[in-house]
C-alpha cells in the first residue's frame, strides 16, 4: 500500500521521466575541438546518448560516465570543425530521446589562463573599472568647496546611481536565473543575495562601530563595498561578453564606461566632503569599489557559470540596498528634508538620469 | 587518406584497427569506469582530417557506439522476407496466412538514443509480408497494444478489408482477408486515427507482391524502409535512418560482391518530411516506381520518393570499394539516413 500510495509511489508515476539537462557553457579550446559543460538540475540521472551539431550526429568524448547524477555536472569532448566567426547549434540526445540544446552566437576560440588574456582581462577590468572610479575621486576638493546643501544634492544624487545600479543588477540577476539548471533554483538564489547581504554587511559595520571612524567614513565604506560588489557582477557579464565574442571592446564602450562608472567615484566621496581624508583612505576606497572590476572579468573571461554570475548581480544589488538605505538615514539626520527635500529630489532624479544617459554609450 | 581499401590483402585494415581501438576503449570503460564513449566511427570515408599549425585532428561524422541487436537488428531486417504458412486451394491458387499482432514497445533508434514505439511484431518497421500475386491472402492481426489500431494494407481489395473503418480495440482480433494484386512493391500500415502519430510510432511494413508470370532475375535482394523518429516530440525528426537505426549499415557496412546483381525494395514511411531520397555512390541504377511496370524504368543515381511511396532498384557494382548510399537531402543523411556499401572483388573488364 504505502509503495503504491506513499509519497514516492505518488510522485513515481508512470509518465515518463522529465529530464533536465542544462548546457551551461560551450567551449572552443581549439581548432577543430569543442567542450560543453553541463549541469543535471532535473530529478533524476540522465544519461547523454549523443551529440548532434548543426543538424548532424557527432561522435564525442566524455570525462567519466556518460550518465550524470542530479545536480551532478559533467564536460564531453566534440571534435568538430566549427568555423571562426560563425553561429553554431549544439544538442544533447539522452537515452529517452529527449534533446537538449544550446545556441552558440559566434564561435570563437576560447580564451585560456595565458599571459596574453589575463593581460587581456585586467586591462579591461582597469579601464571599465578602476581608471573612472579614481576619476570620480578627484571630486572631492571640489565637493570640499561647495556650500552644504549642495553636497547634500550630491549625497542624493549618488543615491539616485546607486538605485539605478541597484535595479539593473536586479533586473540582469533575475534574467539570468532563467539559464541556471531549475534545481539550482536561480530565483531562490537572487533572494537569498538581495535580503541577505544587506544584513551581513549590517552586521559587519555593527561589529566595527566599537572602532574608530564617523558615520560618514562608514557611509564611505559601505558605498565603496557596494559599488565593488556591483561592479564585480559587471565585470562578470563583461568578460564573459569578451570571451564569447558578442562584443568588442571599442572606444564608445570605454569611454562609456569611463563616463558611467566616474559617477561611482563622486558618489563615495560624496558623504567625505566635512572629513579629513588621508590619501591612502581615499586609495582604499578605490580599490574596494573598483578591483572587484578585474576580478569579474578574470572570472567571467575564463570559467563563466550562470550560477556565480546571479549570486554576484544578487549580492551586488543587496549591497546597493543596504548602501541606499544607510545614505537615506544620513540624509534624513541633516537638514534639508531628507531625501524629499526639493533640492535632494532634485539629486536623487538627477543620479538616475545621469545613469541612463552615461548608460546610452554602454548599452550591449 | 585512403578509402575503400580492401581487408582481405594481409595485416589488419585501418578499419578493423579503428574496431579493435574502439573495443580497447570500451573495454577501458566497463573496467574503470573513467573513459566513457571513446568509440570512433569505423567508416573510413568519413574521418575527416583538418591540418593546423602542424597539428592534426580527426573529426568523425556519425553516432557514437552501437545498438544492442539481440532484439532488432537492421541487417537482419534488410534480408528477410515473412512469406507466411501456404497451402494450396481447391482452385488451385495458393493460400498464405500470417500472423501479425500489433505490440507496444521501446526500441532503439540510435546507440543509447530509445524511443517508445508503437510495432507490428515487436519490430519497426514490422515483417516484410512476401507474396506473389493472385495469391489468396489471409491476415490474422491481434492488437496487443495500448491504442487502438489496424492495418490498411495497399492494393486491390473490398471496402472492408481496407483496414480504415474497422478500427481494432486491444485485446481485439481481426482477419484480413484478399487476393494479392497488383504485382509490386506495395505497403502496409496503421490507419487508425491520428494518422500521422500511429505511422510516426512505427507501425507499418513492407508488402511486396512478386509477379506471377515473369521470373525474377536471382539478385542480392535488400529491404530498405527510409524511416525518421522525432524522439522528442516536437514535430521533426531527431533520428533518420534505413530500417530504423541511425548510420546502422555505416558501422556494419552491407557486404557485395563486383558483378553481382542488387535488387532493393525501397519504401519512404518518413513522416514530418514530405520526401525523402536515396543515392548510391559509384554506380547507376534502374529504378522501378512502384514496381509495377518492367518496361519502365529510370536510369539514375538518384530518386525521390513521397511519403508512402515506394519503389525497386537495381544495380550492379563494376569496382571493389567502399561505396556510400544515403538521402541527398544532407541534413537527413547527417542525422542518420547514410549507410555504405563494402564492394569486394576484381574490376570488371
Amino acid at each position: 500500500m504505502f509503495v503504491t500510495f506513499g509519497p514516492v509511489g505518488v510522485f513515481r508515476a508512470s509518465f515518463p521521466p522529465i529530464e533536465e539537462l542544462t548546457l551551461e557553457r560551450v567551449d572552443f579550446p581549439a581548432p577543430g575541438q569543442i567542450r560543453v559543460h553541463l549541469v543535471n538540475g532535473g530529478p533524476e540521472p540522465v544519461t547523454v546518448s549523443q551529440v548532434i551539431v548543426d543538424d548532424a550526429y557527432w561522435s564525442f568524448t566524455m570525462d567519466g560516465n556518460a550518465t550524470v547524477e542530479r545536480l551532478g555536472s559533467a564536460a564531453l569532448d566534440v571534435p568538430y570543425p566549427w568555423v571562426s566567426g560563425e553561429p553554431l547549434q549544439i544538442g544533447l540526445i539522452t537515452s529517452t530521446g529527449l534533446t537538449f540544446t544550446r545556441e552558440v552566437a559566434v564561435a570563437t576560440e576560447s580564451p585560456r589562463a595565458n599571459s596574453r588574456y589575463l593581460t587581456t582581462f585586467v586591462l579591461l577590468g582597469l579601464y571599465v573599472g578602476v581608471v573612472p572610479v579614481f576619476l570620480g575621486l578627484l571630486w572631492l576638493p571640489f565637493l570640499r568647496e561647495i556650500p552644504r546643501h549642495w553636497v547634500d544634492f550630491f549625497l542624493s544624487l549618488t543615491i539616485g546611481l546607486l538605485v539605478f545600479l541597484g535595479v539593473d543588477a536586479l533586473a540582469e540577476a533575475v534574467k539570468m536565473s532563467g539559464d541556471v539548471a531549475s534545481a539550482f533554483q536561480g530565483i531562490g538564489l537572487v533572494t537569498m543575495g538581495v535580503v541577505g547581504t544587506p544584513l551581513v554587511i549590517q552586521g559587519l559595520s555593527r561589529l566595527r562601530k566599537h572602532g574608530a571612524g564617523t558615520e560618514a567614513r562608514r557611509a564611505a565604506v559601505l558605498i565603496a563595498l557596494g559599488i565593488g560588489l556591483h561592479n564585480l557582477g559587471e565585470g562578470l557579464a563583461i568578460g564573459s561578453a569578451y570571451a564569447i565574442g558578442e562584443i568588442t571592446l571599442g572606444s564608445t564602450l570605454v569611454i562609456g564606461f569611463l563616463l558611467h562608472n566616474t559617477t561611482e567615484g563622486i558618489g563615495i566621496v560624496a558623504p567625505l566632503t566635512r572629513e579629513p581624508v588621508r590619501p591612502g583612505t581615499l586609495l582604499t576606497l578605490g580599490a574596494l569599489a573598483g578591483l572587484p572590476t578585474i576580478a569579474g572579468a578574470l572570472i567571467g573571461g575564463l570559467s563563466y557559470a550562470p550560477i556565480a554570475t546571479v549570486l554576484f548581480l544578487s549580492i551586488g544589488a543587496g549591497a546597493v540596498i543596504q548602501v541606499v538605505w544607510v545614505l537615506g538615514r544620513l540624509l534624513s539626520q541633516r537638514e534639508g528634508g531628507g531625501l524629499t527635500g526639493p533640492l535632494n529630489a532634485a539629486g536623487l532624479l538627477a543620479g538616475l538620469v545621469l545613469m541612463y544617459t552615461t548608460g546610452l554609450w554602454v548599452a550591449f | 587518406m585512403a578509402t575503400g581499401e580492401k581487408s582481405e590483402g594481409g595485416g589488419l585494415s585501418r578499419r578493423e584497427l579503428l574496431r579493435a581501438g574502439t573495443a580497447g576503449a570500451v573495454g577501458l570503460a566497463a573496467a574503470g569506469g573513467s573513459v566513457a564513449m571513446v568509440r570512433p566511427n569505423p567508416a573510413d570515408t568519413q574521418d575527416r582530417q583538418i591540418v593546423r599549425g602542424g597539428q592534426e585532428h580527426v573529426h568523425v561524422m556519425g553516432t557514437s557506439g552501437d545498438i544492442d541487436t539481440s532484439l532488432y537488428d537492421p541487417a537482419v531486417h534488410l534480408e528477410s522476407f515473412d512469406r507466411g504458412r501456404t497451402s494450396p486451394l481447391p482452385d488451385g491458387r495458393t493460400l498464405r496466412e500470417y500472423e501479425i499482432t500489433a505490440v507496444d514497445r521501446t526500441i532503439e533508434v540510435a546507440p543509447g538514443v530509445h524511443f517508445d514505439a508503437w510495432t507490428y511484431n515487436g519490430t519497426v518497421p514490422g515483417p516484410t509480408l512476401r507474396c506473389t500475386e493472385g495469391d489468396r491472402l489471409r491476415v490474422n492481426f491481434t492488437n496487443s497494444g495500448s491504442h487502438p489500431h489496424t492495418i490498411h494494407f495497399h492494393g486491390i481489395h473490398a471496402g472492408n478489408m481496407d483496414g480504415v473503418f474497422e478500427v481494432v480495440d486491444p485485446g481485439d482480433t481481426f482477419r484480413y482477408e484478399f487476393d494479392a494484386l497488383p504485382a509490386g512493391v506495395q505497403l502496409y500500415h496503421c490507419h487508425a486515427a491520428p494518422l500521422k502519430r500511429h505511422i510516426h510510432k512505427g507501425l507499418y511494413g513492407g508488402f511486396i507482391i512478386d509477379p506471377r508470370d515473369r521470373v525474377l532475375e536471382p539478385a542480392r535482394e535488400l529491404v530498405m524502409v527510409m524511416n525518421g523518429f522525432d524522439t522528442n516530440y516536437d514535430g521533426e525528426n531527431e533520428v533518420y535512418a534505413v530500417n530504423s537505426v541511425a548510420f546502422h549499415f555505416q558501422r556494419h557496412p552491407i557486404q557485395l560482391r563486383v558483378g553481382e546483381l542488387v535488387r532493393i525494395y525501397l519504401f519512404n514511411m518518413t513522416e514530418f518530411d514530405l520526401v525523402n531520397s536515396i543515392h548510391v555512390h559509384g554506380t547507376f541504377f534502374k529504378y522501378w516506381r512502384t514496381g509495377t511496370r518492367p518496361d519502365h524504368y529510370d536510369y539514375t543515381d538518384t530518386v525521390l520518393l513521397c511519403q508512402g511511396e515506394r519503389g525497386v532498384i537495381e544495380m550492379t557494382f563494376e569496382h571493389p570499394g567502399l561505396f556510400m548510399f544515403h538521402a541527398h537531402q544532407s541534413e537527413f543523411a547527417e542525422l542518420g539516413w547514410m549507410g555504405l556499401f563494402e564492394v569486394r572483388g576484381e574490376t570488371v573488364g
